[in-house]
């Protein structure tokens, strides 16, 4: 994501040098928006100045996928728009991928990180489109991340990123993990685990 | 001073508390829900001293927000859409009053056709409610304006009410950075609330008493008056907020890019910020086009908008209809224009119910405007 360029539509390039835009995918309840603002948040943590996160504008269900998008860029983001052609494309629940086209709109050199027990090479689309896979419910289970008794893969996902983002590094997400459970210091402390251990467990086919 | 990364929401709460009115009444809908809820753990933390009042319907918070402002207090509420609507008789009754509520609203659609998302039929609808009317287009904007707000509307000058308008999701649910200053520079800058009239016990007045047509156009007169002086105002508090704060988001429009320009595109709200990323791919391909982004719709402002028409020919964007007429925005330039200016206005209808207008449709509108394929007014991106 390093290069100054990016392909935004057909025939423009976007105003901004360096705007990286992310989508995620999971299922209501599984804290995509959470992801979404935590990754903005520690983005603007590591100097970014323009950040933003947001939902997909709608009613939101329990267990129906939900999406949820986070812009990175090095100067104010005026875009209001909703993300059509991601970056990258965050997966938290593989199943969802039955029922959601995911690389819809995907740049041709855009990444894919999936919550999953498969390696990038299982993926047919590997082939294609630079892919990163992670084990992060076994993760979230490892440290007793659960809500509801179901585990939550949201905050372990986002200790990947920084493998396949040069924009947003693992300190940051550590940090802002740590201040959005400072009333929870331990729970806080068994994410930032989780962020690391995922980070070193990442693959990529690239 | 720190960054707060936060949605437009729970920004614009911020601000209001920071403002420290001394009665906050709400009621809840969506998509303002999470304004008002963060106001209430303000209150929880006991970091808001206000009195919160939770009421049974949008009529009864603006109700209550009258009473308490008459009573001397500063006041604070948000809603959105439907309730809203159900505010307008009171809506009309504050500013009749000459009560300095300041509220925020999240543009919302209205139904049936039940829709949550964002178009301005709400707010644009009350326009003719003496409230003075401002449309944000970021977060940083919503904290900023809402302080604004109510140093203008207790303005001795003024002495009415502002609403302060936010986009549906885009801007009330999308977490964007904003700079927040120290509470004394808050403090400093909006001073404490002196009422104009207040009802007191020590010296009894009698208010909202029958006047008779010898008297009553007095009362609108006053009212319009104040908007106008808001004319002058506006740009004063924004220069002053800037000299306070550093930041400073344009006063009754925004300026952007219009040096030299031959076309200008007018626009409001989220579609205002977009808009600069379709002006600068524009100008990229050489065309002479700037955006003056319209803050304030009341007071309009005509005498800008007609100088504006002296330079250059004017493209209108408008997330508005006025049913059985046009957009709102395209009809009241056109109508500044009128007599004093040759410049040609073309207007378009887009985003309606939330559809989603990005920086390449704006940039078609203008291209259809400019190479004169455009009808005087249409709908776009709703063809179908």
């Amino acid at each position: 994501m390093g290069h100054l360029h990016f392909e935004f539509r057909e025939g423009s390039i976007v105003s901004s040098k360096s705007l990286v835009e992310i989508c995620f995918h999971g299922r209501g309840g599984q804290g995509a928006v959470t992801a979404a603002n935590l990754l903005a948040s520690a983005a603007l943590q590591d100097g970014n100045k323009g950040v933003q996160a947001f939902p997909l504008f709608g009613a939101e269900r329990r267990g129906a996928p939900v999406k949820a998008f986070t812009r990175i860029a090095d100067e104010e983001i005026h875009l209001r728009s909703e993300i059509y052609n991601p970056d990258i494309v965050i997966v938290l629940d593989e199943s969802i991928m039955e029922i959601v086209d995911v690389l819809k709109g995907v740049k041709e050199d855009g990444k894919i990180l999936i919550n999953t027990r498969k390696k990038p090479r299982d993926f047919e689309f590997s082939k294609q489109y630079h892919v990163a896979t992670v084990d992060a419910t076994s993760i979230a289970l490892k440290y007793d991340i659960l809500v509801g008794g179901i585990p939550v893969v949201n905050t372990p996902i986002l200790g990947s990123v920084p493998k396949i983002l040069n924009q947003v590094t693992l300190k940051s997400i550590q940090q802002v993990i740590k201040s959005k459970w400072t009333g929870k210091k331990e729970l806080g402390e068994r994410n930032v685990k989780a962020t690391q251990d995922a980070f070193d467990q990442t693959e990529v086919n690239f | 001073m720190t960054i707060m990364m936060d949605t437009g929401n729970r920004i614009g709460a911020k601000a209001a508390v920071m403002a420290k009115p001394e009665v906050v009444a709400a009621y809840p809908i969506t998509p303002q829900t999470t304004m008002v809820e963060a106001i209430a753990e303000y209150v929880a933390r006991g970091e808001f001293k206000g009195e919160y009042i939770c009421v049974e319907s949008e009529h009864s918070a603006m109700s209550a927000c009258i009473g308490a402002s008459a009573a001397g207090s500063r006041t604070f509420t948000a809603t959105s859409s439907h309730g809203l609507l159900l505010m307008h008789e009171m809506l009309h009754w504050a500013a009749l009053a000459r009560l300095p509520v300041v509220m925020c609203n999240i543009n919302r659609v209205i139904g049936p056709g039940w829709n949550i998302w964002v178009d301005e039929n709400d707010s644009i609808s009350q326009r003719d409610t003496g409230w003075i009317q401002f449309y944000c287009s970021s977060n940083q904007e919503i904290f900023d304006t809402v302080i604004q707000a109510f140093k203008l509307a207790e303005h001795q000058k003024i002495v009415l009410p502002v609403m302060v308008n936010l986009n549906a999701f885009i801007l009330s649910h999308t977490s964007m950075p904003a700079e927040i200053p120290e509470q004394q520079t808050v403090d400093d800058f909006v001073g404490k609330y002196v009422p104009h009239w207040k009802l007191d016990i020590d010296n009894p007045i009698t208010f909202g008493n029958i006047i008779g047509p010898e008297h009553y156009y007095k009362v609108r007169r006053a009212m319009q008056e104040a908007q106008q002086n808001a004319k002058q105002l506006i740009p004063q508090i924004a220069k002053d907020w800037k000299k306070a704060s550093g930041y400073f988001h344009g006063d009754l429009l925004e300026y952007y890019k219009c040096e030299g320009a031959e076309h200008i595109l007018l626009s409001m709200g989220a579609i205002g910020a977009e808009s600069k990323i379709a002006i600068d791919e524009m100008q990229k391909a050489g065309i002479k086009i700037g955006l003056a982004r319209v803050r304030v719709i009341r007071p309009f402002p005509a005498e800008e908008i007609r100088k504006l028409g002296k330079q250059a020919d004017l493209i209108i964007i408008d997330r508005n209809i006025s049913i059985g007429s046009e957009g709102v925005l395209f009809n009241e330039a056109k109508a500044a224009l009128y007599g004093e200016s040759e410049a040609k206005a073309t207007g378009f209808i887009a985003g309606l119910g939330g559809k989603d207008v990005t920086y390449k449709d704006i940039e078609t509108m203008c291209r259809k405007a400019m190479n004169g394929s455009a009808k005087k007014q249409e709908w776009y991106g709703m063809e179908d």
